[in-house]
């Protein structure tokens, strides 16, 4: 039988090296006594040390990870059900990838319990202000964890506390910060800590963030054990809230409405908006509220038009696509700037013109994550028609460019034979309307066909320029 | 007014806020001395009050006066509650001094609307640079962002803050404009567009390869409150489907309607029960991680809402068992993903574990599967339902038993 020993403090690095050594040497698990912090005592201190031999064992990245943390564990089987993992993986070395195995689903088991300590120690230790006036500020902590876990959790601590010095003093080992170095040593009694006023503080605001009107006591005690409670210094109100929640709901639903306060009338007065007198606002006010169609709903926001006021060339197209919904501004995404680029080729200097569309709400059918582009129906564009000739009556442009179908049905009344139709002005109710296709078209195309179409779109976009000359 | 008393009252007018998240941002520590505070990836609940919420962030109101009448809100301009307001100073030393102990992982900010929307949102904006800029506090910050304050403001607020929100607050336009009349859903709906695309902005690197300063790392969430208005759950879950979409959100929050001091005559106190409001975390979850769609899960109710008695993906299996029992061994990851019972993790695990051998009704049960309930519904090496699946009493042995009403 060989016995080894384990210290308290270190536990991980020197059972892996004992490990490493004994399995180096083929000493199977039944002939190892696990000796962590001289527990088995005076009885096998005579048996052998563990031999030294050289040479690598390969083990499984997965293995290293879960006995990392196993090794804190209180079950004082821990040791020797790693190294039974230890010597079944020298032959097997799958039965890491088999979550079902039963020695390995154990020892899952413990790792998880470390893990749930090791995170529950992070969210409920507190710190008391020592107040011990150096250039560092200094605090401590008591706590009192369920396994060995202050060890490979004191980094955590000192990642995120790194301008102060603390010391976590718990039954077991006591994790001690100071200057930037972290040091271990042997348990403690709890100490005797100073009063910190700040506690006060925090008890006001757990006592205030509570609900009454939703009492779930099963649902605090399972994620905050009642263990804990000792040292949490807001643990302290929870009785009496519990025990008053009820009567503070039945006062709530008792209580009469009061009187607004006298503040109120006076600063309704101040929110009232005066009334707007010129007719684009009327015009930006009734878009925002606009619910004459159903694409109201399901778009972000309504996207009106933009440019001077009273611009000589106004160009319609179809609606808002993803990227003109999310910022609000017409012709932004991929088709506004291929629309951009070709009217810089035909000399068209867009911002000299008012851009806006037929349908001002993006209309799109939702494929999982993504929004994909729908044609606005007859109906919608009939609906949105009052805004189109709301904005011509205010522009009162000298030529309308209609781009596509549905900015062609808008004003002409028809989308029919668009591609024989373009390039030409249509007389109708509005003022001459220039007719051309969508920029998104241009996009859709097959490649070979791209460049004769950009072409004929410049040369229409240049028939444009040539007419407004004129 | 003492800062206990402050305290009080505006940490009493913020605990209404659902969102407690503080995890899925950077990761950062104050290795170098200079600073205070890490964040790793998970979040930590620093405590649990007897609501069962967990109190991760110090959440507090900047001040709880307020210009705006929103009948479910218990600051409303209309209200008698007691009012207060933090200086700035006031907020960050709470902060740092609740951070140093291992009381919180950081704020939680949010304000009423005084005076107008741009300074208030420039008040909490100058708190966040001041706990970034001046006391190098690298814990987590989340604001609650105006929906009317200035573009160039939300732009500010997320290079400190490590999550924004803006409250859809209730789950229909028109009842926003019943419940809230000053507040305008299109500007809602615009401010967290307009946070997406600052987002989506913040991750294109320049020609150079340079990456823009990073924008709210822990994306945007938002709260709507359940029960107020008469929404259904089908409505509900449609709409959040379409913010998650639209916005690209992290989370959406549910919270159900709760009673309030000083309520109003427009709005009574009904209180919805707790269980719709956990159902609905259920669907959500379905949705985003089950592969559910939203069609899926509300076929399945009632007159629109959710079954509270059984759970919605029991709920789906139960009025869909042509699907089941399903073979473990051999069933897709989508179709386990089904099965009730089985989580993400156990199905990972399954997955992992039938390439080495056949699965046992053991096995699945040490794979941390709930048999319970999945043994209706799967067949393996050593186990079928035989006719479970079909039969009648399915339902009644998940659900609570009937109880008998009192005659008295």
């Amino acid at each position: 039988m060989l016995t080894v020993p384990l210290p308290r403090i270190g536990t991980w690095d020197a059972w892996r090296d004992a490990a490493r050594a004994c399995i180096a040497a083929r000493i199977p698990p039944e002939d190892i006594l696990w000796n962590y912090d001289d527990g088995a005592g005076e009885l096998f201190a005579t048996a052998l040390p563990p031999p030294i031999v050289r040479g690598t064992v390969k083990v499984p990245a997965d293995f290293v990870d879960m006995a990392r943390w196993v090794v804190w564990h209180s079950d004082p089987q821990r040791f020797a059900r790693l190294y039974a993992m230890l010597w079944r993986l020298r032959l097997d070395k799958g039965v890491m990838a088999d979550r079902a195995d039963p020695d390995l689903a154990k020892l899952r088991q413990l790792e998880k319990a470390v893990h749930r300590c090791k995170h529950k120690m992070r969210a409920f230790v507190r710190f008391r202000d020592l107040r011990t006036g150096g250039p560092r500020r200094s605090f401590a902590a008591w706590f009192e964890p369920t396994h060995h876990t202050l060890e490979p959790n004191a980094p955590f601590f000192a990642r995120r506390f790194a301008d102060m010095d603390w010391m976590i003093v718990t039954p077991d080992v006591t994790a001690d910060f100071k200057d930037g170095t972290l040091t271990f040593h042997p348990g403690q009694t709890k100490p005797d800590l100073p009063d910190d006023a700040t506690e006060e503080l925090w008890g006001t605001y757990f006592k205030n963030i509570f609900n009454p009107a939703r009492l779930k006591v099963k649902a605090m005690t399972s994620e905050m054990p009642r263990k804990y409670w000792k040292n949490m210094p807001e643990a302290q109100h929870i009785p009496d809230m519990i025990a008053n929640a009820e009567a503070r709901v039945r006062d709530m639903a008792m209580a009469a409405p009061t009187l607004a306060p006298a503040r109120v009338a006076r600063i309704r007065e101040q929110l009232q908006d005066t009334p707007q007198p010129a007719s684009w606002n009327l015009l930006t006010a009734g878009l925002h509220d606009c619910t004459r169609c159903p694409l109201h709903g399901p778009a972000t926001q309504v996207v009106p038009g933009t440019g001077p006021q009273n611009a000589p060339l106004m160009i319609v197209g179809e609606q808002p696509g993803d990227a003109e919904d999310l910022a609000g501004m017409p012709f932004v995404g991929p088709a506004g700037q291929l629309f951009d680029q070709l009217a810089q080729q035909a000399g068209l200097d867009r911002r000299q013109a008012y851009v806006t569309n037929a349908v001002k709400h993006f209309k799109y059918e939702q494929r999982g994550k993504r929004r994909i582009h729908q044609n606005p129906d007859t109906p919608e564009i009939e609906h949105c028609r009052f805004w189109v000739e709301t904005e011509i009556r205010l522009v009162k442009p000298r030529l309308i460019l209609a781009m596509g179908g549905t900015a062609a049905e808008s004003l002409t009344g028809s989308r029919k034979d668009l591609l024989k139709r373009r390039g030409k002005v249509e007389d109708t109710p509005h003022g001459p309307v220039f007719l051309t296709v969508h920029p998104s078209y241009l996009l859709r195309l097959p490649s070979h066909l791209k460049p004769d179409a950009q072409d004929a779109f410049v040369n229409d976009l240049r028939a444009v320029v040539a007419k407004l000359a004129a | 007014m003492s800062l206990d008393r402050k305290l009080a009252i505006l940490s009493d007018a913020a605990r209404y806020d659902a969102s407690c998240a503080s995890s899925g941002t950077t990761r950062r520590d104050s290795r170098d001395g200079k600073g205070l505070g890490s964040t790793e990836g998970s979040g930590i609940c620093h405590a649990y009050a007897p609501d069962g919420r967990c109190i991760s962030l110090l959440k507090i109101l900047m001040t709880n006066f307020c210009i705006y009448d929103c009948a479910y809100c218990v600051n409303r301009v209309s209200s008698n509650v007691p009012r207060a307001r933090f200086s700035v100073d006031e907020v960050v030393q709470l902060t740092l001094e609740f951070y140093r102990r291992n009381y919180i992982e950081g704020l939680f900010l949010s304000s009423g609307v005084v005076r107008n929307s741009d300074e208030t949102m420039g008040d909490m904006v100058r708190i966040a640079q001041r706990l970034r800029e001046e006391e190098h506090f690298r814990g987590y910050i989340h604001l609650k962002t105006i929906p009317d304050a200035s573009p160039d403001l939300i732009a500010q607020a997320g290079l400190h803050a490590d999550r924004l929100s803006i409250n859809v607050e209730l789950p229909t336009d028109r009842a926003v404009q019943a419940f809230a009349p000053e507040k305008n859903p299109v500007t809602i709906r615009a401010a967290m567009g307009n946070v997406k695309t600052h987002r989506a902005a913040s991750k294109d690197r320049s020609r150079t390869g340079k990456r823009p300063p990073k924008f709210a790392p822990a994306g945007q969430s938002t709260q709507m409150i359940v029960g107020a208005d008469g929404a259904t759950d089908a409505t509900i879950l449609t709409r959040s489907t379409g913010l998650y979409a639209d916005y690209n959100l992290r989370r959406v929050y549910y919270s159900a309607f709760s009673p309030i001091p000083d309520s109003t005559a427009k709005l009574p106190l009904i209180k919805p029960p707790l269980m719709r409001e956990h159902r609905l975390y259920q669907a959500d979850w379905l949705m985003r991680f089950y592969g559910f769609n939203v069609d899926e899960i509300t076929s399945t109710a009632q007159d629109g809402n959710l079954d509270l008695a059984i759970d919605p993906k029991l709920a789906w299996a139960l009025a869909n068992r042509d699907h089941f029992p399903l073979d473990v061994n051999r069933a897709s990851r989508e179709l386990l993903l089904r099965v009730p019972g089985f989580g993400t993790k156990s199905v990972g695990r399954i997955l992992t574990t039938r390439r080495h051998r056949t699965l046992r009704y053991d096995d699945l049960l040490r794979l941390g599967a709930s048999m319970k309930k999945a043994q209706a519904f799967i067949t393996c090496a050593d186990w079928t339902p035989g006719a479970l699946t079909d039969s009648e009493g399915l339902r009644a042995r998940f659900a609570p038993p009937p109880e008998q009403l009192s005659l008295f």
